[in-house]
Parts: structure tokens; C-alpha cells; sequence
């Protein structure tokens, strides 16, 4: 076999535009429904919260800000006591079953100890209190999530074998039916198995029961979700339970299980377009020894249902920024898609978490004799700016703050947020991927100005 | 600490991002963590920004906390300076930088030597000042910054222009309906032979402030933004300033006469010519405005005696207060501003003109006043909008804080006569909307809505209501349900009645007092 090509990675200067980790909030507190979060940190913090959440913020959502004031800032008051003083009245607004306190930049650089705090109030209040530091100073937007699953993982129930024993005996005899030939029709094969899987990522409930299936049809059932619909169905962690990431950005999810609970992890690609979806589902079928059944013409099924869209971006060039770590698996499905990735930015590469996912990019790469892109961790805007006008890719892959100046420069964009917001995983989602994906090509008509650039500055960026 | 769902106005950076992008070629560095850039975002998207926005990040991060910003910010500032050559850096503090209260003066004294641009940190203290405070602040500072070098360098042209001109002060992205506002304000003078001089800082440029005090007087269209300056360039340049707001009839007459009292003083020195404005007035207000003709009209007549809740900031609020109650006969119930730090003036701008005035920060408490006042309409910021939703009034939006919606690519006004024209349309159309169900309501109509809490605490009292007193309210028109509903709980309450029949409502609508 001909060794593939490894792609290079570099690291720039981190003058990089993306969300504040706080934003997880936005998603998080409709997933996880009997939650309220606070936001514990300065007007900024809200502020930001307030913008990016857009019209959300008049939904009455499950949040709140405890704003520092300056005498939190110099410690002239007692955190403790006005902690205790603003749960009590979320407790009494909102009734949670859990609060989850988000821990800012204003709180790790004043040192306030909200882990320590954190324990006491839950006696005195009757209430979890589950902290997660999702701040600025070491993370980027969409490892936010992270942080609040990672702190949620040491709330989960223990998986207890021995009580399980029975069930295992049972799960043996299953798999021996299993590997008896089955003359039943390929949709009905035989009970589900039991196995310990508990997949990690929070993902709308549709886009999960989606999941759910995809394993079912290969008689894995799925144990248990970490975030669960609500805080008190959190699913049991222990020895002898698998756990499997459905996001790229979960690093800290994934080692958390591991190193406290004594679990295994699944380190697989993850389920973003047909190619990942496939080699996701194998990947878990190995891990508990079953023979994957019919996954190849389900996937060459789902290609021929987006051959409208390919025709689209075949051929077509990308660029992206980088903003929300969801970047290389997109990128892998966008080169499989026939597309051209220049480069892809990205905040955090975690080589360890990421590698399934990094090595389906290489085999991609090689099987459609596509080029590998750069990896560029921690990238710099204004360079990567300066970079597109000497490329110009067909598709720039950006934050907010790019976009419509990319657009007056002629470079048509594709707002990566909604990647994170879209439901894009799973074989069924493909199709809503390559939506957001192709838009912004299948808006280009004639254009109406016989100009190239509608942009009036004269130095870039 | 202080519990927070919403906030009015920002933090203190976000004005002096606000100004410094507004002026040409100043790039703001700020001093902040990973993800606090999201000014960019803001006004990328509800400008619809077509370029760059100047502002980069000097990133705090884990390195900077240990062992402090070091070289980190000056090569950034070096590193601007070479990439894109603004006229002027501004160095913002967030609150990140506050606490770490890193010496923000010396990376800039350093900066500064090696650095083609001029470089200045921003002088506003994170916990003291708001977003529009700030604005004002950099606002003046940048100002006299050029001003004072230029008389360093006696590069500073004393004389005024020979024709009168005017500087407007204050007009700034992303602000509510500045553009606009900016074109109507430069006609208004312009179309009785007044020039303008320079617009700051929507625009600006720095190499021409030192030009400013050449005009014969300023104007602050805003009190949020620009009377700092305006003070500044009286005390040390003798330059009078105009601070009201023409929006609405009276006040764009009152700011007319002011322009035409300021210039006389000097025309008739200069050129011993007066000019007088009352014909201007006059012929503006009957023929260009529509909204005098409008208040006498039959549809403004129907509006009289409604009530009306207003919150916004100061300037905005105050002035339509005046409007609806003065120019247009409509009773305002309750006015609001979330502009504590202008408080006093705001309390004697609407004095006489409402029932009630609130200044307060907290969405809430603004919410359960218009709850328990409920008005025919409500005009306020984005938040009213949505409160008004939830509880069934309608909203036009009159200030900031603001949402794309209110950056229209039509031309709309607040201010000077095109603006009375766009007011009177907005109030009009307000109550209407309101006014719509009315007729379908009377005559029974398709409407089966419930009632509507009219509270927007959680405050859950228990009152029984027996089933067909509970059906009686349906038959009422919607937009005196409520009211029915409440007035009956309350006098329930009063007389210990734990179950309200037909019989107690219409007792208690015998006893209400109109």
C-alpha cells in the first residue's frame, strides 16, 4: 500500500475571530431541559450572551447572568453569600433540577473558587450545583460544551456489574444467536443487543433517536446519552461501559470517562456526512464484535440522493477559517463531496481524539486524489485573508465578522456557525449539510452589478 | 453581584469600538480574551458592514495571566501599524484588563515611539461608565488629542469660515437611525444657507479635526453621545453648541430658532446681513412636515385620549414624549429612559407631559409597569417590542437597543421634518394595528383568545372562577378583557371573595371606578 501523505500541520498567531465558550449555553439549556445556567462574570459576558443568543434572549430562556460588580472585582463582598443570594432566586423563579454555573474569564483571573463554593450552596439549597470553566482564556466556542459535559460526566450514576450479571449472560447468548446465518428479511434481525454504549454530545433529540436507529439496525442499542434530555436520566458510567463522541470538539468528554469512571472510549470518525456516518457505525459494530449489515448500499443509496448538490460543488474550492473545531470532519465530507479544501483553520487539534477522524481524512484525500489541505491550528485572520485574495476559493467557510466584507470582495461565504447549529450529523442529515453548504453557490445567478468588488476600502482587512 | 437576564447598554468598550470605527482609518486593538471580538460581529451584521470592521484583538490568554502581556500588545500595535497604516490606534481596556490591571499607558508610551500611527490608550474605567458614556468620553478624547497637537504645533487655523457652518457631534455606527439622521440634520441648516463644517465621527477624518473650531457653532443631535465634546470646544475654543434634539414640530422649530439666534450674533458682524427663519419655519411645518396637518386630521383625532407607555434612552424617550402628548394629543402614561446617569435632565424634559416616570435598568420592572398600565401601544426598544408581544399590545420601536430590523435600507429618519413625517407614520400605524381586532372583536368575531396574564412576574395568586363566569369575559371585546378580568380579582380581593360567578363580575364593573 502506498503510505499516504500526511497532512502538515502549522501553528499561527491565534488573532483568530470566534464565539466566547460561553455561547454553549445557547444550545445546551434547550438540550438539557429541566437545567438553568448561570453565567457568572462581568457585563461583557452578558452582553455577549445577549447578542449572540439574538432573538432566544426574549424566549425567557433558562439563563442568567451574575454579573460581577466592583465589589466582587475586590473582593469587598462575600461570593459565597451573593451566590447563594442569586440561586435561591432562580431556585424560586425557575425550579431546576440542576444549576450549572459557567465560570468566566472574570472568574479565573480574580481566582473566584466556584468548585469550592459550589458544594456547600448544593447542601444548603438541595440543589446540584455542577460548575464548568468555560472561559476565553483557554478555550473557543464550541468547547464550551465540553467543559459543561466533561464537569456533568462525575454526576453520572455508577454502572454496577453485578447487578448487571444476568443481563451479560444474556448479551453472550445473543451474540451466539447472532452468528447463526439469519433467514429473516436483512430489516429484522434479531433483538438488539445490550451493550454498555453511551454515546457523548449534545445533539437535538431528533438528530439522537436518528442515531439511536443507525445502531439498532445493527442490533446495537444504545444505552444512554451524555447530556440526557433531562439532568435526572443521566445515563450510568462504569467499568465495562463503551462511550463514543458524535462531536470533534469533546476532548476533555472523552478523557474524563476514561481516567475517573473506567470506561472505554470508541475512537472513531465522527457521523458528519454519509462517509463519516458509515465509518462511525463500523467502527462501534467492531468494538462489539458485530458484522456490520448493509451499510454499504445504505450509503451508496444516500449518494445518489444528493447528486443534485454534488453537481453543485464538484470541482469547487474551500477555504476554512476555523471557529468551531467541527472543521476537519466537515472538510473530510466536503473533499469526499469532490471539493478542493486550501486550508483548513481550526482553533484546537487534538491529534489523540482526532485521529480516526485524521486518518479518514488522509484515505479521502488518496481516494479522490484530492490534494491535503494545511492544518492550521490557532490561525491568524488577517494573514488567512490575505491568503484567500491570493486563492480565491469558491466558498469561504467563516464566522460573522468576515462574512459580509468577504462578500463585498467577491468571494462568496458560508456563515460557519450554523454548522454548529444545523443538524448536520448522521446519514439522514447529509442532505441538510450540503444545504447550507451549497447556498450561498446556488445564489450566484447573473450577477445584477457589473462590478467584481463592492467593497470601498483600499487597504484589506 | 446582581442577577441579569438583559441590559440596555453595554459594556464600556463597545463605545469606544463604536467611536473609534467610526472615524476613517483608526483601528482599535483590544486588550482582551479570546472571543471578546464580538463588536465585529455586531456590526457586521446589523449594518450590514460591507467592510473589515478595524478592530483586532491583542488575545489575553493563560501565558498573558501568568506572566503578563510582555511584548504581546506592542507587537500587535507595531504589527497594525505595518500592516495597514491607520492614522490612529486606540488601545481598548475591556474589563479582563481592568482587573489585571496591566499598565496599558506604557505599552503605548512604548508603542508609540516605534509606530508611524499615533497610538492612545482609551481613558474609561470598565465598572463606572456604560457603553454610551464611554462613546462620549473617547469621543472627546480623540478629539482633543488633535487639537491639542495641533497647537503644539501651531498648525491650528483660528478664524471661522467666512460663510456660516455648523459641525454635527455624535453621529456613530451602529447607531439607531444615525445615517439617516445624518442627512436630514445636514439639509436642515444646509437648505438656509448654512454649510457644514465637519461630521464626527461617523466619517471623520483626524488630519481635519484641528479644523472643527473654524465652524461658527456645533451641533449634538444625541445626549447619549457628543455633549463631552461640544463642552470641551466651548471651554477651550468658545465654540456655543446647540444640544436640542429636533425630532417632532416643536423641537426641530425650537432647534431652528436657536441656529438662526447663534448666527445673527456673528452675521451681522461679518456681514451685516440677519437672516430670519420664521418663514422657513413656518412653510416647513405646514407643507414639508405632514405631521401638523396630521394631528388635525380625523385619524389623529380617534387616537386622542389613548394611552401610551415610552422607554428608551434619553434622548429618544424624552422626545416622543413630547410628541404624542403635545403634538399629537395622546396620553402618556408612563415614560422611561434607561439612561440613569441622565436622570435628572430626563425627569425635567418629560415633567408635566406623563402620569409616571421610571428610570430604571432592569427589563422586568419595565415589563410589569406596562403590564399593570396596559396601553394602547407601547414605544420602546427591541425588549418592549417583545414584551408588548407577550402581552398582547402592539410596539413600535423608537431607540436602541436594536436588532437588523432597524437598520432599513429606506430612508427613515427621526429627526428634523422627513423624521416627523416617519414618527407620525410609526405612531399611527401602532395604535392601528391595535385598533384592527377592535371591530371584529365588537361584532363578535372569529376570536376565542383567553385572557391574557396581565403580569409578567411570576406571581401566581389563586382566585377561583366559576366555569361560566370564566366563559362571560370571551364575550367582552378582546382588548377589554383583560382589564375586566384584573379589575374583578382585584375588588374579589378586596371584599375576601374566594369564587368569582356572573354575579360578582358585574358587581364589581358597578363598583370599578372609570
Amino acid at each position: 500500500m502506498k503510505t499516504l501523505e500526511i497532512p502538515t500541520f502549522e501553528c499561527e498567531t491565534g488573532n483568530y475571530h470566534t464565539s466566547c465558550p460561553i455561547s454553549c449555553v445557547a444550545w445546551l439549556y434547550q438540550k438539557i431541559e429541566d437545567s438553568s445556567f448561570l453565567v457568572v462574570g462581568t457585563k461583557t459576558r452578558g452582553y455577549f450572551l445577549q447578542n449572540a443568543l439574538g432573538v432566544m434572549i426574549f424566549a425567557e430562556p433558562r439563563y442568567a447572568m451574575a454579573e460581577s460588580e466592583e465589589g466582587d472585582i475586590s473582593a469587598q463582598l462575600n461570593d459565597q453569600k451573593e451566590l447563594e443570594r442569586i440561586c435561591l432566586r432562580v431556585k424560586n423563579d425557575r425550579n431546576p433540577s440542576v444549576i450549572i454555573w459557567i465560570g468566566t474569564c472574570t472568574t479565573e483571573i480574580i481566582k473566584m473558587d466556584l468548585e469550592g463554593i459550589a458544594p456547600k450552596l448544593e447542601k444548603q439549597l438541595g440543589i446540584p450545583i455542577v460548575v464548568a470553566r468555560a472561559n476565553g482564556l483557554d478555550h473557543a466556542f464550541t468547547q464550551g460544551e465540553d467543559t459543561v459535559l466533561a464537569a456533568m460526566t462525575h454526576r453520572c450514576p455508577e454502572y454496577n456489574r453485578h447487578t448487571t450479571n444476568q443481563q451479560k449472560e444474556d448479551i453472550t447468548r445473543l451474540a451466539v444467536v447472532d452468528v447463526a446465518p439469519n433467514n429473516n428479511s436483512p430489516g429484522e434481525r434479531s433483538k438488539p443487543i445490550k451493550c454498555n454504549l453511551v454515546l457523548f454530545g449534545s445533539l437535538p433529540s431528533s438528530v439522537a433517536s436518528q442515531s439511536n436507529l443507525e445502531s439498532k439496525r445493527q442490533s446495537i442499542s444504545v444505552s444512554g446519552w451524555l447530556p440526557s434530555q433531562k439532568y435526572t436520566e443521566l445515563p450510568a458510567l462504569g467499568e465495562g461501559v463503551y462511550v463514543c463522541g458524535v462531536n470533534p470538539f469533546l476532548s476533555r468528554t472523552a478523557a474524563t470517562p476514561m481516567r475517573r469512571r473506567k470506561c472505554q472510549l470508541v475512537g472513531a470518525p465522527f457521523p458528519i456526512g454519509p462517509d463519516g456516518t458509515r465509518a462511525w457505525i463500523e467502527k462501534i459494530c467492531s468494538v462489539f464484535d458485530v458484522k456490520p449489515d448493509g451499510l454499504e448500499e445504505r450509503e451508496n443509496q444516500i449518494w445518489k440522493n444528493l447528486s443534485d448538490y454534488l453537481e453543485v460543488i464538484t470541482g469547487k474550492s474551500v477555504f476554512f477559517m476555523g471557529d468551531n473545531l467541527l472543521e476537519i470532519s466537515i472538510a473530510r465530507f466536503l473533499i469526499r463531496c469532490g471539493m478542493v479544501v486550501y486550508e483548513i483553520g481550526i482553533p484546537y487539534m487534538d491529534r489523540r481524539y482526532q485521529a480516526a477522524e485524521l486518518l479518514l481524512l488522509q484515505h479521502t484525500c488518496e481516494k479522490m486524489e484530492k490534494p491535503t489541505p494545511r492544518i492550521v491550528e490557532k490561525p491568524d485572520n488577517y494573514s488567512q485573508v490575505q491568503r484567500m485574495h491570493e486563492l480565491q476559493p469558491d466558498l469561504a467557510i467563516t464566522g460573522m465578522a468576515h462574512a459580509n466584507p468577504l462578500e463585498a470582495r467577491n468571494i462568496d461565504t458560508k456563515w460557519s456557525v450554523e454548522f454548529t447549529f444545523a443538524q448536520i450529523h448522521g446519514s439522514v442529515n447529509a442532505r441538510d449539510a450540503l444545504e447550507l453548504v451549497t447556498r450561498p453557490l446556488r445564489r450566484r445567478s447573473d450577477s445584477i452589478l457589473g462590478c467584481r468588488s463592492l467593497s470601498r476600502q483600499t487597504v484589506d482587512v | 453581584m446582581k442577577l441579569a437576564y438583559w441590559m440596555y447598554a453595554g459594556p464600556a468598550h463597545i463605545g469606544t469600538l463604536r467611536v473609534a470605527s467610526s472615524f476613517r482609518n483608526v483601528h482599535a486593538i483590544m486588550h482582551a480574551p479570546l472571543g471578546d471580538d464580538y463588536f465585529n460581529v455586531m456590526r457586521s451584521t446589523s449594518e450590514r458592514e460591507r467592510d473589515f470592521t478595524p478592530v483586532t484583538a491583542s488575545v489575553v490568554d493563560r501565558h498573558v495571566l501568568a506572566r503578563g502581556s510582555q511584548e504581546k500588545v506592542i507587537n500587535n500595535i507595531s504589527r497594525k501599524d505595518e500592516e495597514q497604516h491607520p492614522d490612529l490606534i486606540v488601545l481598548t481596556p475591556t474589563c479582563t484588563s481592568s482587573i489585571l490591571q496591566e499598565d496599558l499607558q506604557n505599552f503605548v508610551d512604548r508603542a508609540s515611539l516605534s509606530s508611524e500611527s499615533d497610538v492612545i490608550p482609551a481613558d474609561v474605567n470598565y465598572h463606572r461608565v456604560n457603553e454610551l458614556q464611554a462613546a462620549d468620553r473617547t469621543l472627546e478624547q480623540i478629539t482633543r488629542f488633535y487639537l491639542d497637537r495641533a497647537r503644539k504645533r501651531s498648525t491650528l487655523d483660528r478664524s471661522v469660515t467666512n460663510a456660516p457652518s455648523a459641525n454635527i457631534i455624535g453621529i456613530f455606527t451602529p447607531g439607531f437611525h444615525n445615517q439617516h439622521d445624518c442627512r436630514e440634520l445636514k439639509r436642515l441648516p444646509g437648505e438656509s444657507g448654512i454649510a457644514v463644517n465637519q461630521v464626527i465621527p461617523e466619517g471623520g477624518s483626524l488630519k481635519y479635526l484641528k479644523d472643527l473650531p473654524r465652524a461658527w457653532f456645533n451641533t449634538v443631535p444625541y445626549r447619549e453621545v457628543g455633549l463631552v465634546t461640544a463642552t470641551f470646544l466651548e471651554k477651550e475654543y468658545g465654540m456655543p453648541y446647540i444640544s436640542i434634539t429636533p425630532m417632532g414640530i416643536s423641537n426641530t422649530a425650537d432647534f431652528i430658532t436657536q441656529i438662526g439666534k447663534l448666527v445673527n450674533v456673528w452675521a451681522s458682524a461679518l456681514s451685516g446681513k440677519r437672516i430670519n427663519y420664521k418663514l422657513y419655519v413656518g412653510n416647513q411645518t405646514k407643507f414639508v412636515s405632514q405631521a401638523a396637518w396630521f394631528s388635525k386630521s380625523i385619524d389623529c383625532q380617534n387616537s386622542a385620549g389613548k394611552e401610551a407607555a415610552i422607554f428608551g434612552d434619553a434622548t429618544h424617550a424624552a422626545s416622543i414624549t413630547k410628541i404624542l402628548a403635545k403634538e399629537m394629543g395622546i396620553r402618556v402614561s408612563c415614560s422611561g429612559t434607561y439612561c440613569k446617569h441622565d436622570a435628572e435632565r430626563f425627569n425635567e424634559q418629560v415633567r408635566g407631559l406623563c402620569d409616571e416616570v421610571t428610570v430604571t435598568e432592569d427589563h422586568t420592572e419595565v415589563g410589569d409597569t406596562t403590564a399593570r398600565i396596559e396601553p394602547s401601544a407601547i414605544f420602546g426598544t427591541q425588549m418592549e417590542r417583545h414584551i408588548g408581544k407577550r402581552i398582547d399590545i402592539p410596539c413600535g420601536v423608537i431607540s436602541s437597543p436594536v436588532h437588523i430590523q432597524n437598520f432599513p435600507l429606506g430612508y427613515r429618519p427621526f429627526l428634523g421634518y422627513e423624521g416627523t413625517n416617519q414618527i407620525a407614520d410609526l405612531i399611527y400605524n401602532s395604535f392601528n394595528l391595535g385598533m384592527e381586532d377592535h371591530p371584529l372583536d365588537v361584532f363578535g368575531g372569529h376570536d376565542t383568545k383567553g385572557v391574557s396574564t396581565k403580569s409578567l412576574s411570576t406571581d401566581r395568586r389563586e382566585i377561583n372562577w366559576t366555569p361560566e363566569a370564566e366563559s362571560e369575559p370571551n364575550r367582552i371585546p378582546g382588548f377589554a378583557r383583560g382589564k375586566t378580568r384584573r379589575n374583578t380579582e382585584v375588588f374579589a380581593k378586596q371584599n375576601n371573595i374566594s369564587k368569582i360567578t356572573i354575579d360578582v363580575m358585574y358587581v364589581a364593573k358597578e363598583k370599578s371606578s372609570p
